[in-house]
């Protein structure tokens, strides 16, 4: 008899199993008639908002300050991916997650990739486990400019009856990223070429390298989901030294600790944040995309001048 | 490469290096010790419920107060403590045997952790917390880690004839002396602030192996009180030397660097240590002749 209770019980459990592994159904668009996109980050986001303007309602799966590269998604956001009839996500290997969530969520919304026909950089240092790409494409405004384009024809896909404002929007923000580039490429040039040498916590910032003309040296790999070793940090402290590197920068999703560390026994200045992967919230000193370039771009001036 | 290069020039060439030696150094001398007794007492598992029930505490304080060391280390003392002693409450008002509210205590603790920690931080600031940052010690976690390890060998000199007296006769020992009980409380009290101080170095999740690692591996070496502690002491201090030199010559993260080699030693003594260790069984001694 009490063999038989259990097996009972077991099979309701089973049920219950059953019942909740049914993909959670797709929910009435919130916000009147607007058009429901996710973005996989917080810059994303941006991106779309400025593209979709008052027409698209976009939320991002990751929020501000939180670090993409070790997300976890939650049952809510499959949720909110059922519902929504766009994804913009990054490409290149940054979120890892996002196949099995698009899938688990059996949504019916158009993917894109923003960093479609960019020219990818292989990562400088460990590869990781997105075959060696970096994909922090978005630290160079020119590759922002490609996301743009691929942001407006998608919407222009998923609501051909917004036409005229996705264009319009997306001539705008061309512009102002244009005035932004030439805006970073004036500041860069203020710093002498021989001190244009900076360590950061992630390297995040090899586009950025790569177009403007600043050495980045990473402390922690490419990713942030792996513990810095003691020989990491020697290696760093030995760059250091050896090419005389200015200073050293905290970057929103590292330990500052170890940084701290690094610059005391270097005797390298302390550079200010620099956003790598994640915007801040409204309040912060960088709540829109243009916003984290121009902040990073002062701060970098400001410790390597 | 040299045999200097291999064993001493990182710590002589990058303070770091050294600032984590002296880290693992005060660590051992603090928590091996305390290991043995608690092993001793057969109370391996009330060290790791408390190391566990020091994420949530440690986490408030990082509420407050964002990554301040004091505020971290009170926060965490006191919930340390607290999960102690309702482990006992509850194994004594209960039918529940005190390892089965410990363990129950410590999932709790860790659960609650890891949700008090994401409600400010985020994931990686969640990674230092069950790991530690053993290489990003400054001078206030030295300080802390030492004093800490001073006052627990001196508070464990105080207390030293009741605790070991109950350790191994507790019956004898009520009969004789009414000083047992506060005795468990203080002691109590040591294992957390050396939980504590091991947190600020390896993270919730590791502290505990530097406190009873070094203690399993005496046990299989000695079984005289003094030389079991010096060999545990020794042991911590062993495995930390080298857990850091691999880290730095082999690239690993160095807070689990350190316990690995604890690991390893541990096994090494389940397999050869001279007092119950594997082969010493398989192979009979000879028997005692007059």
């Amino acid at each position: 008899m009490p063999v038989l209770a259990l097996r009972r019980g077991l099979l309701a459990l089973a049920l219950v199993a059953l019942v909740a592994a049914v993909p959670a159904t797709a929910q009435p668009a919130a916000g009147g008639d607007k058009l429901n996109v996710v973005a996989s980050f917080s810059i994303l986001r941006d991106l779309v908002h400025n593209v979709g303007g008052d027409r698209v309602e976009v939320v991002s799966l990751v929020d501000p300050g939180g670090d993409v590269h070790v997300y976890s998604p939650s049952p809510a956001d499959a949720r909110t991916l059922a519902a929504a009839k766009l994804i913009v996500t990054n490409g290149l290997g940054f979120e890892g997650w996002m196949d099995r969530l698009v899938q688990a969520s059996a949504t019916k919304a158009m993917v894109v990739v923003a960093s479609t026909g960019i020219t990818p950089r292989s990562a400088g240092g460990s590869a990781h486990g997105s075959g060696g790409i970096d994909p922090h494409a978005w630290q160079s405004v020119g590759n922002v400019k490609s996301y743009v384009g691929n942001i407006r024809d998608a919407l222009l896909r998923v609501d051909p009856s917004g036409r005229a404002a996705y264009e319009a929007n997306a001539a705008a923000y061309l512009q102002r990223l244009d005035r932004l580039d030439d805006a970073v490429r004036r500041a860069i040039a203020t710093i002498p070429p021989a001190r244009r040498k900076a360590i950061t916590t992630h390297d995040a910032f090899g586009y950025f390298a790569a177009d403007y003309g600043v050495e980045f040296i990473a402390q922690q790999g490419v990713s942030t989901e792996t513990e810095a070793s003691a020989k990491d940090v020697g290696r760093i402290v030995g760059l250091i030294r050896q090419h005389d590197v200015a200073a050293v920068f905290f970057e929103n999703v590292s330990d500052p600790r170890l940084i701290r560390r690094i610059a005391a026994e270097t005797g390298a200045r302390i550079g200010g944040t620099l956003y790598s992967d994640a915007l801040t919230g409204p309040t912060g000193a960088a709540p829109t995309y243009i916003d984290l370039m121009r902040h990073n771009v002062e701060e970098i001036v400001a410790a390597l001048k | 490469m040299s045999l200097y290069d291999l064993m001493v020039s990182p710590f002589a060439e990058f303070e770091f290096m050294r600032r984590a030696l002296v880290g693992v150094l005060a660590l051992a001398i603090g928590a091996a010790p305390v290991g043995v007794l608690l092993m001793l007492r057969r109370m391996s598992l009330m060290g790791d419920a408390m190391a566990h029930a020091i994420l949530p505490g440690a986490a408030i304080g990082y509420l407050v107060s964002g990554l301040n060391l004091f505020a971290m280390t009170a926060g965490g003392l006191v919930a340390g403590l607290v999960v102690a002693l309702a482990a006992g409450v509850v194994a004594r008002a209960t039918e529940i045997k005190e390892d089965a509210s410990l363990a129950a205590l410590f999932l709790v603790s860790l659960a609650l952790g890891v949700v008090i920690v994401s409600l400010r931080g985020n994931s990686v600031d969640l990674l230092h917390f069950l790991f530690g940052s053993v290489l990003a010690l400054d001078n206030d976690a030295l300080m802390l880690i030492a004093a800490i390890a001073t006052l627990s060998l001196t508070t464990l000199a105080v207390i030293w004839r009741p605790l070991v007296l109950e350790s191994v006769d507790p019956g004898f020992a009520r009969s004789v002396s009414g000083s047992g009980g506060p005795a468990h409380i203080v002691f109590l009290a040591l294992v957390a602030l050396n939980l504590v101080g091991g947190f600020q170095a390896l993270g919730t999740l590791l502290a505990v192996g530097v406190m009873i690692f070094p203690a399993v591996i005496s046990r299989f070496w000695s079984r005289d009180l003094t030389v079991m502690i010096l060999i545990a002491v020794a042991a911590g201090i062993g495995s930390g030397y080298c857990g850091l030199l691999i880290s730095f010559h082999a690239g690993l993260p160095a807070g689990p660097a350190v316990i690995l080699v604890a690991g390893i030693a541990y096994c090494g003594s389940v397999l050869f240590g001279r007092c119950g260790g594997l082969l010493g069984r398989l192979v009979p001694r000879r028997h005692l002749e007059a």
